[in-house]
């Protein structure tokens, strides 16, 4: 068995409340009910559940640093911005297994000691919101929201909070000024909202993904969870994405242990007309490239790192032989030059100036010195600003670059 | 139109719920200009005036939000506003010629509205439906695996029902 909450994906009605109880739902929060708040957290460690937004931040450890006798109240917000080229996961969950993420939510926060959770929408989501909202009304009708929920003397309130439109509000602390009402400019760590988050309150932020996985955690055991993925700090099975010139698109649940090329060949059915694989994409937009002699890699957190990329949001897009890789760079730059927030000057300069760098080479009017500036930009954008859109352009950019120079260097005018 | 600017009786109701569910009246902006948006339509000078009365804040720190946020619009839409995803995946799977089919059927670029109010036509980035790409929206209703054809018949589709 390797699937927990794609399980009944494809049965009509699984997205009700009836179906998702009659299938054992909302009894890992029975269990938990039993249990101390900090055996339910201790659980959750132990599963090694690492954050699915992007970062890999194990989610156990993250609530541990939320101070357990805080006269403020804390705040749970889960982040459903799901905005990282080419995830599509958190979409799936809300719009077919919100109740997986309801539970989840309802657990978490009695570990945590929280008594108020936002779940922050994308914008975009019209459709997602509407699956979710109506979840959250079935939940609340039956006693698994409010005052003293099944009788635990627990209470907790949800609310949906719809963005408006901005990549960056996916960012932990963007996400907050936007939901307290400004722009969704991210902050200066530290310090971090584990201690002043929401409101200047302490603050958990999680994943859709994250937190809708904790009922099997607590169902299964830490044990159990683990052993579905062999790997101690890569623990369980995650919802992959994958995109592009593939015969199969969607989201596989799968194991932590599956290498790209199974995710490729064996889930996704091959590629696109049988053509030559040219390079990957891994983990959305954001993460540096893959070429065709390192699909062998294992699909987790530190299996990626060595290969000097992420698994990010496990957003995987395939690029076949047969693709323009200077207008690829072009699509993916103009991403983040339109995304950057603007407020510090390397990522609100450097993203624009690799976008027009781009154009410039792909219109056939750049130069070879422009391909050395777009790698000299890249370098000086990273690691420079408060978050790391800056780098989320730097560093697939560098990689593209360096991996199909001679691409860019066919379109230079100075070309030899 | 009246430079009035009021919310109906149920959207009202909305506004006074989120109200509780929020620690600060700063917090309940951006569903604030939600409501805003899809009781007036667009959010002008006069309707943002209104939004910073109700809640009491700044017109500075309603502007300041509002124009941070590509979803809300000063300036009315089309009445189908169709919105393109051209990103890593929609373009990987076709989304120049979809592209084109805009530029054949309603001659519109980016942002621009057709002189019969109609159509409002956007380009924007991932929408998260990778699998189904390439995709749109229509005033917020998902469209997948667009072709040339299905794209164009949709098109026309909706011209029909202006």
């Amino acid at each position: 068995m390797t699937k927990l909450l794609t399980k009944h994906i494809h049965e009509s009605g699984c997205e009700t409340l009836n179906f998702y109880v009659a299938h054992g739902g909302y009894s890992a929060l029975k269990k938990a009910f039993k249990m101390k708040p900090e055996e339910v957290m201790e659980e959750v460690k132990k599963a090694s559940l690492r954050g699915r937004g992007g970062a890999g931040f194990p989610a156990g450890i993250k609530w541990s640093f939320v101070p357990k006798d805080s006269d403020k109240p804390k705040y749970l917000v889960v982040n459903a911005d799901e905005s990282e080229p080419g995830t599509f996961k958190d979409r799936l969950i809300l719009e077919k297994m919100a109740h997986y993420l309801l539970e989840g939510i309802i657990i978490s926060s009695y570990a945590v000691g929280i008594h108020h959770c936002y779940i922050y929408v994308r914008g975009e989501f019209w459709e997602p919101v509407k699956a979710l909202q109506k979840a959250l009304e079935e939940a609340y009708s039956r006693g698994y929201f409010g005052k003293n929920i099944l009788g635990s003397g627990f209470d907790l309130e949800c609310t949906i909070h719809r963005g408006a439109g901005a990549y960056i509000c996916g960012e932990e602390t963007g996400l907050l000024e936007s939901l307290e009402g400004k722009p969704g400019r991210p902050r200066n760590k530290p310090p971090f909202p584990a201690l002043i988050g929401a409101f200047g309150c302490p603050t958990v932020v999680n994943n859709v993904e994250t937190i809708a996985y904790v009922p099997s955690i607590i169902e299964l055991g830490a044990e159990k969870y683990l052993q579905m993925g062999p790997h101690q700090n890569n623990g369980g099975v995650k919802m992959y994405c994958i995109s592009g010139h593939v015969k199969k698109p969607g989201v596989y649940e799968l194991p932590m242990n599956t290498t790209l090329r199974q995710l490729i060949y064996d889930h996704a059915g091959g590629i696109l007309g049988d053509r030559e694989l040219k390079m990957v994409i891994p983990g959305g937009s954001s993460t540096p490239i893959l070429m065709p002699d390192q699909i062998d890699v294992m699909m987790d957190f530190d299996e990626l790192k060595k290969l000097g990329t992420f698994l990010g949001s496990a957003g995987t897009m395939i690029v076949a032989e047969g693709t323009d890789i200077v207008e690829l760079a072009a699509v993916i730059a103009k991403f983040y030059a339109h995304e950057s927030c603007g407020q510090c000057t390397p990522c609100r300069e450097g993203t624009d100036w690799i976008y027009q760098l781009v154009l410039k080479i792909h219109a056939g009017e750049g130069t070879k010195a422009d391909i050395d500036r777009i790698l000299d930009i890249c370098n000086n954008m990273k690691g420079q600003t408060i978050c790391v859109l800056s780098d989320a352009l730097a560093d697939p950019m560098k990689s593209i670059v360096t991996k199909f120079r001679h691409e860019f260097e066919a379109r230079v005018v100075d070309a030899a | 139109m009246s430079n009035e600017r009021k919310f109906s009786p149920e959207t009202e109701a909305q506004f006074q719920k989120l109200l509780t569910r929020y620690p600060t009246r700063l917090a309940a902006l951006i569903p604030t200009l939600w409501l805003g948006q899809e009781e007036f339509g667009h959010l002008d000078r006069t309707a943002l005036a209104y939004v910073a009365e109700r809640l009491e804040l700044p017109m500075s720190q309603v502007v300041n939000t509002c124009t941070f946020y590509t979803m809300f619009t000063p300036v009315a839409r089309g009445k189908f506003h169709i919105e393109l995803c051209t990103n890593v995946a929609c373009w990987l799977r076709g989304c120049r010629e979809i592209q084109q089919v805009v530029e054949d059927e309603l001659g519109l670029k980016h942002k621009q509205t057709s002189a019969d109010g109609m159509f409002t036509y956007e380009e924007v980035e991932c929408l998260a439906a990778c699998d189904k790409a390439p995709m749109c929206q229509v005033n917020g209703a998902d469209t997948y695996n667009l072709t040339p054809e299905s794209f164009r018949e949709l098109i026309r589709g909706l011209k029909s029902k202006g």
